[in-house]
C-alpha cells in the first residue's frame, strides 16, 4: 500500500477545492437569484411614482408610497381582483370536494372503468391551455351559449383544469399512507366511520390542503382558458393583459407583492409546523 | 425497563385469569386461500391461556396469514376461529378482544405517544384513561416522552409504544407480528427479555409471529414451526429441538447431519439403521419412519471427534476413516467440517474444554455420538429441506 | 394494499369523472367536429357540419411558421430548462443541507405571484433603454441599436424562466430519491465526476427529466404569452393564432383545426419522446 501523500499542499489548492465543493451549490442559488430577479422588479415598482398619470413609459422614476395608500386607484382593478377571488374560492371549494372523493375511489376502490378513469383525469393536464381553452369554447358556441359567457363559463372551466391536479395531489397522499396504520385503528376498537375520520382523514388533509391551495392560485393566475371563455368578464389577468397594451397602472405591482408575500408566509408556515413534528 | 407499578401488575393478571375462562384460543381447519395460491391449509391448533406461544417458520409460510386471520385481518376461506369459547370467526377486527402488536409498529404519526396508547381505551369509551394511560408508559418506561410525536422517538421506543398501545386493552389475546424486526441485534435481545418479562407479569396469552428460530425458543413456552401452510410440529423448544420429527424442522430449527441408512431391525425401544456399512442405533421413540429407509440425524455438537483408535466417552459405535476438510475456531467452541470415506461432510461442534486437541485440516479422525441423541428421519423428505432459510 | 369492490367506488368516482366526461372530454368532442363545420358559415349565420378535412390543409398552408416556431421555441426553452433546473435541483437535493426545504420554498415562490405581472417585469427589464440591454451593449455582445425586447430571445427567455418550476420539481423529487452514496461509491470505483455523473447520476433521474420536460414542454408550446408581450408579429406563436382566430377573426373551424392539429401533434411528440425515454410510467 503506498502512502498516501496530498497532491500540493499549497493555499491556492485549498481554495481551489473549496470551490469546487460549493460550486455546484453556487450555481444553484444564481439559477434561485435568476427566478428572483422579476420579483424584485415587482416589488421596486410597486413604490414607483410614474412620470404622469398617462404616461406609457414604464420604467423606475421615482419613490412614492401612494400606490400602497391608494391600491384601487382604478377601481376596475379591485373588480376584477374580487372577481379572480371570488372564482378562485368557488372553484376550490368544488374542485377539491369532487376531486378528493375520486382519488379516493382510486386509490382504494376496485370498479369497472378505473384505468379510463384514470387517463380521464390524466390527460386534462397533459393538454396545453389553448387547446383545453378552445375546446371548452367550441362547445359552448355548439350549445348556443356563445352570447352568454361570462363568471358562468370561467367557472366551469377553473373547476376542470383544478380538478385533475387535486387528485393527482391526494392521490399522491394517499398512497404514501401505510396502510396498517387504518388495521391497527380498526385493531383497536375503532369502528370504520371512527377509523376514517379518525386516523385517515387527518393523515390525508395536509394533502387535500396543499390541492386546494394549489387550485386557488392556478384559477386566480389563469388567464389562457379565461381569455377564450369570458365573454365580457373581466378577471385579474385578464385586467393586467388589457392595461399592458395601454398605461400600466402601478397597482398591480402593489398586488403582486402581496400575492407573493401571502404565498410565501403560508408555505413557511406550514413548513414550520410540519417541522416541529418531525425529530430534533 | 425493571421496576413496575405493583397495583398495575396485580389488576391486569388478575383480569387475564377472569377473563381467560380456561379455553384459549382454538384454530379448526382454518384455511386462507388467494388467487394464486393456498397460504394456510386446514390449520388445528390450541393455544392455552396464559402461553407465550411462537408460530416460527420463513417467510411465506403462512404464518402472518394465520395472525391476521385472528386479528380479524384476513377473513378464512374456511374453517373457525374460537376464542374462550365464542366464535369469533367473522367478527370485525374492531369487535374482538385481541390486538396486535404491527410489525411496522403502525403508530399514528399524527397522534402523540399518549394518545396513541389511550387511542383503543378511548374508543371503547372507558373511564379514568389517562390514570392508564400513565401506568402503561410507566411500564413500558416511556413516561417522560408521552407528549412526544412517534417519529420523534427511537425505533425501540416505538416499539415499546406498540407494545403499550395493544397491551392497555388487556387482550384475550396479544398478537406480535416480528414485533422486533426492524431492531438492531443487541436490542433485540434485550427486547426478548423485555418482552418476556412484561407477558409473566400481566399475564396475557402472547401469539409471537417470527421467522428468528433463537428469539423464538428463548420466549417461547410452546413454539410450531410452520412450513408451506401447515404446521410441521409443535412443543416445547428444547423438544423440538431435541427431538425434530421432519427434516425441515431438522434443519431450521438449529443445524443438524442427515446420514443416508436403511433400516436393519426394529425393536420395541431400538431402531438399528446400516448407515454406509456402520450399524447405529436410534431410540424407538425418536424414529418417524415406518419405510425401510431414513435419514439419521445427529445435533453437530452432540458429535465426538477424537484421533484414531482413541477412546471417546461414548458407548455408541466408532464412525472411523473421517478426514478434517475445514476448522473454525469460534471461542467457546471449534466448528469442523470432516469428510467421511462415503463423500459426506459432517459437522462437528466441539467446546473447547481443553481436553480435546484442536485438529488441524487434513488431520484424520474418528466420530462418535451417544445413540440416545440420534434421530432418524423419512427418506422421502429432502434432506436439505429448511437449511438455506 | 387491497382494494375494495362495491358501489362506493362509482359513488366516489362518478361525480368527477362526470364532470371530466362533461367539460373535458366533450369539449374536445366538440373542438374536432367545429374543425370539420364548412368554413364559410359564421357565429350568426351558424355552422353546418361538412365533414370538411380541407380545413386542415388551409391550417397548414396558412400556418406553418408559426406551428414549426412553437415547436422551436418551446423546445429551446424546454432543454434551458433542463439545464438551469437540472443544476438548481441538484443543488437542492445534495448540496442544500438543512436549507433542502427553505430552497424548495423559494423555487415555488416566485409563481405565486400572477404570471403575467412576472412577464411585464421582463418587459421592463428587457427594456431598449434597460440595464440588461446597456450592459450587454456596453460589452460589445450587443450591437448599439441591438435589442431584446421583440426579438426571438426576449420571447424564449419569458418561456424559460415562466416554466422553470415545472422542470425543478420533478426532477428534484426524482434526484431526492437517489441515495447519494450511489454517487459516492461510483467516485470510490474510480469514476471521476463527470462520468459519475453521466453513467450514475443521470440515469438514476431518468424519470424526472422526462415528466420535467413534458411539464414544460406542453405548456410552452400552447403559450402565448410571452409571444404577445415580450415578442413582435415575427414571433407569433400558434397560441396567438387561435386566440385571435377564434375572438378577432371568429373563424371558428380554422381555430378549431389548428388546435387539434397542436394536440396532435403534441401528443405524437410526446409518445415518440416516452418510447425512446423507455419510461411508461408519466407521473
Amino acid at each position: 500500500m503506498a502512502v498516501m501523500t496530498p497532491r500540493s499542499g499549497g493555499a491556492g489548492t485549498r481554495l481551489g477545492r473549496w470551490m469546487r465543493e460549493r460550486l455546484v451549490l453556487g450555481l444553484g442559488l444564481v439559477v434561485l437569484a435568476y427566478t428572483f430577479v422579476p420579483i424584485a422588479v415587482v416589488v421596486l415598482m410597486s413604490f414607483n411614482k410614474p412620470v404622469s398619470e398617462q404616461s406609457k413609459i414604464y420604467k423606475f422614476s421615482g419613490f412614492t408610497l401612494d400606490n400602497w395608500k391608494n391600491p384601487c386607484a382604478d377601481p376596475a382593478m379591485c373588480e376584477s381582483l374580487l372577481r379572480s377571488i371570488e372564482i378562485g374560492l368557488l372553484a376550490t371549494v368544488v374542485s377539491t370536494i369532487l376531486g378528493t372523493l375520486a382519488a379516493f375511489a382510486l386509490v382504494r376502490h376496485d370498479f369497472i372503468g378505473r384505468s379510463s378513469s384514470n387517463l380521464l383525469i390524466f390527460m386534462p393536464m397533459a393538454a396545453p391551455e389553448i387547446v383545453l381553452g378552445s375546446s371548452l369554447l367550441a362547445m359552448f358556441v355548439a350549445a348556443g351559449l356563445g352570447g352568454q359567457l361570462g363568471f358562468w363559463t370561467i367557472l366551469v372551466a377553473h373547476i376542470m383544469f383544478c380538478l385533475s391536479f387535486v387528485v393527482v395531489t391526494v392521490r399522491a397522499r394517499l398512497a404514501g399512507m401505510d396502510d396498517n396504520l387504518e388495521q391497527a385503528a380498526m385493531d383497536l376498537y375503532a369502528t370504520p366511520s371512527q377509523t376514517f375520520w379518525r386516523v385517515t382523514f387527518p393523515l390525508v388533509f395536509p394533502g387535500i390542503l396543499g390541492a386546494a391551495l394549489l387550485s386557488f392560485s392556478l384559477s386566480f393566475d389563469d388567464f389562457i382558458i379565461t381569455n377564450l371563455n369570458s365573454g365580457n368578464t373581466t378577471t385579474f389577468p385578464m385586467y393586467v393583459w388589457g392595461v399592458s397594451r395601454r398605461t400600466v397602472p402601478m397597482q398591480i405591482n402593489v398586488i403582486g407583492t402581496v400575492m407573493i408575500v401571502l404565498s410565501v408566509t403560508i408555505v413557511l408556515i406550514g413548513e414550520l409546523r410540519s417541522r416541529r413534528r418531525r425529530p430534533a | 425497563m425493571s421496576q413496575v407499578a405493583e397495583p398495575n401488575q396485580q389488576r391486569a393478571s388478575e383480569d387475564a385469569a377472569g377473563a381467560g375462562g380456561g379455553s384459549g384460543l382454538r384454530l379448526r381447519a382454518l384455511t386462507k386461500e388467494f388467487a394464486t395460491f393456498t397460504a394456510v391449509r386446514s390449520l388445528d391448533l390450541e393455544v392455552p391461556s396464559g402461553s407465550f406461544f411462537a408460530l416460527l417458520g420463513p417467510s411465506g409460510c403462512g404464518k402472518t396469514t394465520t395472525l391476521r386471520m385472528i386479528a380479524g385481518l384476513e377473513s378464512p376461506t374456511s374453517g373457525t376461529i374460537e376464542l374462550a369459547g365464542r366464535d369469533i370467526t367473522h367478527a370485525k377486527p374492531y369487535q374482538r378482544p385481541v390486538n396486535t402488536v404491527f410489525q411496522s409498529y403502525a403508530l399514528f404519526p399524527h397522534l402523540d405517544i399518549a394518545e396513541n396508547v389511550a387511542f383503543g381505551l378511548r374508543r371503547r369509551r372507558q373511564k379514568d384513561v389517562d390514570e392508564q394511560v400513565r401506568q402503561m408508559l410507566d411500564l413500558v418506561e416511556l413516561s417522560s416522552q408521552s407528549r412526544k410525536k412517534p417519529a420523534q422517538l427511537s425505533g425501540g421506543q416505538q416499539q415499546r409504544v406498540a407494545l403499550a398501545r395493544a397491551l392497555i386493552n388487556k387482550p384475550e389475546v396479544l398478537l406480535l407480528d416480528e414485533p422486533l424486526g426492524a431492531l438492531d441485534l443487541k436490542l433485540r435481545r434485550a427486547m426478548q427479555i423485555e418482552l418476556k418479562r412484561i407477558q409473566t407479569e400481566v399475564g396475557l396469552t402472547f401469539i409471537h409471529v417470527t421467522h428468528d428460530q433463537e428469539e423464538a425458543m428463548t420466549m417461547a413456552d410452546t413454539v410450531a414451526v410452520m412450513n408451506g401452510g401447515v404446521i410441521e410440529q409443535m412443543g416445547a423448544p428444547a423438544e423440538l429441538y431435541e427431538n425434530p420429527r421432519s427434516t425441515f424442522v431438522a434443519n431450521f430449527l438449529g443445524q443438524s447431519n442427515l446420514i443416508a441408512g436403511s433400516v436393519v431391525s426394529r425393536s420395541a425401544d431400538i431402531t438399528t439403521v446400516d448407515m454406509h456399512g456402520i450399524a447405529v442405533s436410534v431410540p424407538a421413540n425418536r424414529t418417524h419412519t415406518d419405510s425401510d429407509r431414513g435419514w439419521v440425524g445427529i445435533r453437530p455438537e452432540k458429535v465426538l471427534i477424537g484421533e484414531v483408535g482413541e477412546q471417546l466417552d461414548a458407548p455408541g459405535n466408532t464412525i472411523p476413516g473421517g478426514v478434517v476438510s475445514d476448522v473454525s475456531f469460534v471461542g467457546v467452541s471449534t466448528a469442523y467440517l470432516v469428510r467421511m470415506p462415503w463423500g459426506q461432510e459432517l459437522q462437528v461442534f466441539s467446546q473447547n474444554t481443553g481436553r480435546v486437541r484442536i485438529f488441524a485440516v487434513g488431520d484424520a479422525v474418528e466420530l462418535s455420538w451417544r445413540p440416545e441423541y440420534a434421530f432418524l428421519l423419512d427418506h422421502a423428505q429432502d434432506a436439505s429441506a429448511g437449511a438455506a432459510l | 394494499m387491497t382494494r375494495k369492490r362495491g358501489k362506493t367506488g362509482y359513488l366516489l368516482v362518478i361525480p368527477g369523472a362526470l364532470y371530466l366526461l362533461a367539460f373535458f372530454a366533450l369539449p374536445f368532442y366538440s373542438l374536432i367536429a367545429t374543425s370539420l363545420y364548412d368554413p364559410s358559415g359564421s357565429d350568426f349565420r351558424g355552422y353546418e357540419m361538412t365533414y370538411a378535412f380541407g380545413n386542415f390543409v388551409d391550417a397548414i398552408t396558412d400556418y406553418w411558421q408559426p406551428l414549426l416556431r412553437s415547436l422551436a421555441y418551446g423546445g429551446v426553452a424546454t432543454v434551458l430548462c433542463l439545464v438551469l433546473g437540472y443544476v438548481l435541483a441538484y443543488a437542492i437535493a445534495f448540496k442544500a443541507g438543512r436549507w433542502k426545504i427553505l430552497m424548495l420554498v423559494l423555487v415555488i415562490a416566485p409563481f405565486f405571484t400572477s404570471f403575467l405581472v412576472r412577464t411585464l417585469s421582463w418587459k421592463l427589464l428587457l427594456a431598449d433603454d434597460g440595464f440588461i440591454v446597456n450592459t450587454l451593449q456596453f460589452l460589445q455582445i450587443l450591437g448599439d441599436d441591438g435589442r431584446l425586447l421583440a426579438t426571438p430571445v426576449a420571447v424564449i427567455a419569458g418561456l424559460t424562466y415562466n416554466f422553470l418550476p415545472f422542470m425543478v420539481l420533478p426532477l428534484f423529487a426524482s434526484l431526492d430519491r437517489v441515495d447519494y452514496r450511489l454517487i459516492e461509491a461510483s467516485g470510490d470505483l474510480y469514476a471521476n465526476p463527470i462520468t459519475t455523473f453521466f453513467k450514475v447520476t443521470w440515469p438514476l433521474s431518468l424519470p424526472g427529466v422526462v415528466s420535467g420536460t413534458l411539464l414544460t414542454f406542453i405548456p410552452a408550446v400552447g403559450d402565448y404569452i410571452n409571444a404577445e408581450l415580450l415578442g413582435n408579429t415575427n414571433t407569433r406563436m400558434i397560441g396567438n393564432v387561435i386566440q385571435s382566430l377564434f375572438t378577432d377573426a371568429n373563424d371558428y373551424p380554422a381555430a378549431a383545426a389548428l388546435s387539434v392539429i397542436l394536440m396532435t401533434m403534441i401528443l405524437a411528440l410526446v409518445l415518440v419522446y416516452v418510447r425512446r425515454a423507455g419510461t411508461e410510467e408519466l407521473l
